[in-house]
């Protein structure tokens, strides 16, 4: 009988298989540090842990609440600062980071800022903290998010971080390094973006999640993959070392 | 060199870097007796309208006693440097003391959710605001600490952020490549919590800088807070730890379990339950406005909030925490 899970642990799981071992990654914390410190166990030994406030390669003991806690620099091979991360990511040596927002557009682009207008919002966000930074300059970005569609817009309120702007060509034409969104990982699916026009394009499928479902939640017109998949469900084993060693207290993915 | 596009909103402090020259000239860099209360040290460097900066990473490492002090003193109309901060932005929202930000990352606590009192009074329409990137601010310190009025980067192009900020596009002379040129910043006044410091300033970070070597630098008035004094000669048997030297420093402040409800890096982890309860106190303004009563405005100095928090016993439980001892 297959594993049961919920949809924190699916996407924490899903994420981990993207981060190829002796890279680097950006990570912020809760679900994107899980998914890198699940990596690390399972498929990724030389995964390489940043965080932006200056932890470079922790051993972490547990999960951090801040990017710039203790833990984030916990027996690490340096304790340095901000500029250093930054520069290191403009420097083109990070290869990975994760991402998060209220919005996020057809082109992989995200608000963290606010809804409404600027000096008088309807709602304030933090705004872009260190994540616009990484969108511009890391290979790939990645997103793990619920799916809805008020989460999934046509157009976003305000683009805090960039994706691929406005598609093709946009990203070079503002100045933007090479880089930009590579995987967004739902609840309902996995999805990617078109080599060519750079809009987001479904690539697998969860278990259970039919195709109708995933374009009803999605408030843009979704491209799909020509040989479009199912997600593999988390294993026993990435569910293990997740419940067991990663997040014992349940403090990401006890929040599905 | 040409500007090809820029941002809408202002800058908030001045970018000339002979006036700021003309500042540093003029600054004592006497090694002298620094040390003072939080009281005096607030009293005498961080007057209404001042343009202020927070070290350490929101609730790591930040200089809490200046912050409540800020508050306690009922300061006006600063500037505030949006870089990083989240429980110093949660203080200072909580006093009004701030009507003008330049927000990088505010309002949020990271993973512990939104401060529903800073949110309301970012909404209120009574902050004027300019938007940044954390490496786009800590780019204007540097550039600050370099004595230069200026600093590139290749990150906010192209979005709301670069539209919304007080940034410009230029063109590389060299290359053609295009970046964001961002202003230098100087604030008028910032306060750095450390590990270590001697009477005349000379300052130990231990663990991550975050922005803190750049901003000492840049700030034109410089408070630190330290948990701990030490003698001149531990500084000079082992000059290479120093992080900040005296002659960037105006007072010292001595200030043990400075940080709380932050962590302190290697002494004692941040007190979440305390956090939690300024988050909930928020959600009702009068109920918030009692919280801060008893937390703030009534005590005479910080290490009284200390002993309302519990005192020594709440912090020897946070240094176990930290440590890592399952308690």
């Amino acid at each position: 009988m297959a594993p049961e899970y919920n949809t924190m642990e699916m996407m924490i799981c899903v994420a981990s298989r993207y981060l190829e071992d002796g890279k680097t990654v950006a990570v912020g914390t809760g679900a994107p540090c899980a998914a890198a410190m699940l990596a690390q166990k399972l498929y990724s030994p030389n995964l390489i842990i940043l965080f932006e406030a200056g932890g470079v390669a922790p051993l972490l003991p547990r999960m951090p609440i801040s990017v710039g806690d203790s833990r984030t620099f916990y027996k690490a091979v340096m304790a340095a600062g901000m500029s250093e991360m930054m520069t290191t990511c403009a420097r083109g040596q990070v290869d990975y980071a994760f991402l998060g927002g209220a919005q996020i557009d057809k082109y992989g682009n995200i608000n963290s800022t606010l809804i409404g207008d600027y000096q008088k919002p309807k709602v304030r966000f933090p705004g872009s903290g260190g994540a616009n930074d990484f969108a511009s300059f890391c290979w790939r970005t990645m997103i793990m998010t619920v799916h809805t569609k008020a989460r999934f817009v046509e157009k976003c309120d305000f683009i805090t971080s960039p994706g691929f702007l406005h598609g093709e060509g946009s990203r070079e034409a503002a100045g933007l390094p090479e880089g930009g969104p590579y995987k967004i990982i739902t609840d309902l699916a996995v999805m990617g973006f078109d080599a060519q026009t750079k809009a987001m394009m479904v690539e697998s499928l969860n278990p259970g999640v039919e195709l109708q479902q995933v374009i009803e939640n999605t408030g843009f017109e979704l491209l799909v993959s020509a040989d479009i998949g199912r997600t593999e469900a988390p294993t026993e084993e990435e569910l293990r070392l997740l419940r067991e060693e990663v997040d014992p207290l349940r403090l990401v993915i006890g929040r599905a | 060199m040409e500007v090809l596009d820029q941002g809408l909103n202002p800058i908030f402090t001045d970018p000339d870097p002979d006036k700021a020259r003309e500042f540093f000239r003029n600054k004592s860099r006497a090694m002298v007796d620094k040390r003072m209360t939080e009281r005096e040290a607030v009293e005498k460097f961080v007057h209404d309208g001042d343009y202020l900066a927070i070290g350490g990473f929101g609730a790591n490492r930040i200089p809490n006693a200046i912050v409540h002090e800020i508050v306690r003193q009922r300061k006006k109309n600063l500037g505030f440097l949006g870089h990083t901060s989240t429980h110093d932005f949660q203080v200072l929202a909580a006093g009004k003391c701030f009507n003008r930000v330049d927000a990088a990352y505010i309002v949020g606590l990271e993973a512990r959710g939104l401060s529903p009192n800073a949110r309301r009074y970012m909404e209120s329409g009574e902050v004027q605001v300019t938007e940044w990137s954390n490496y786009a601010l800590d780019v204007r310190l540097k550039a600050a600490a370099d004595g230069v009025s200026f600093g590139i980067l290749r990150s906010i192009l192209g979005t709301d952020t670069f539209k919304m900020s007080g940034a410009k596009v230029v063109e590389c002379p060299f290359t053609g490549k295009k970046y964001a040129a961002v202003p230098a910043c100087w604030p008028d006044v910032a306060a750095i919590h450390v590990h270590e410091a001697d009477m005349y300033g000379n300052a130990v970070i231990r663990g991550i800088s975050v922005a803190d070597l750049e901003l000492a630098r840049a700030a034109k008035r410089l408070i630190i807070t330290t948990e701990k004094l030490v003698h001149n000669a531990a500084i000079r048997e082992n000059p290479t730890a120093t992080s900040i030297p005296f002659y960037l420093v105006d007072a010292v402040v001595e200030v043990p379990y400075g940080s709380y409800p932050g962590n302190m890096p290697y002494l004692y982890f941040s007190d979440e339950e305390h956090l939690a309860a300024w988050m909930k106190a928020e959600k009702d303004p009068e109920v918030f406005a009692q919280f801060l009563d008893t937390y703030i405005y009534s005590c005479s100095n910080f290490q009284e909030y200390l002993e309302k928090c519990g005192g020594l016993k709440r912090i020897e439980e946070l240094q176990k925490l930290e440590n890592l001892v399952d308690v």
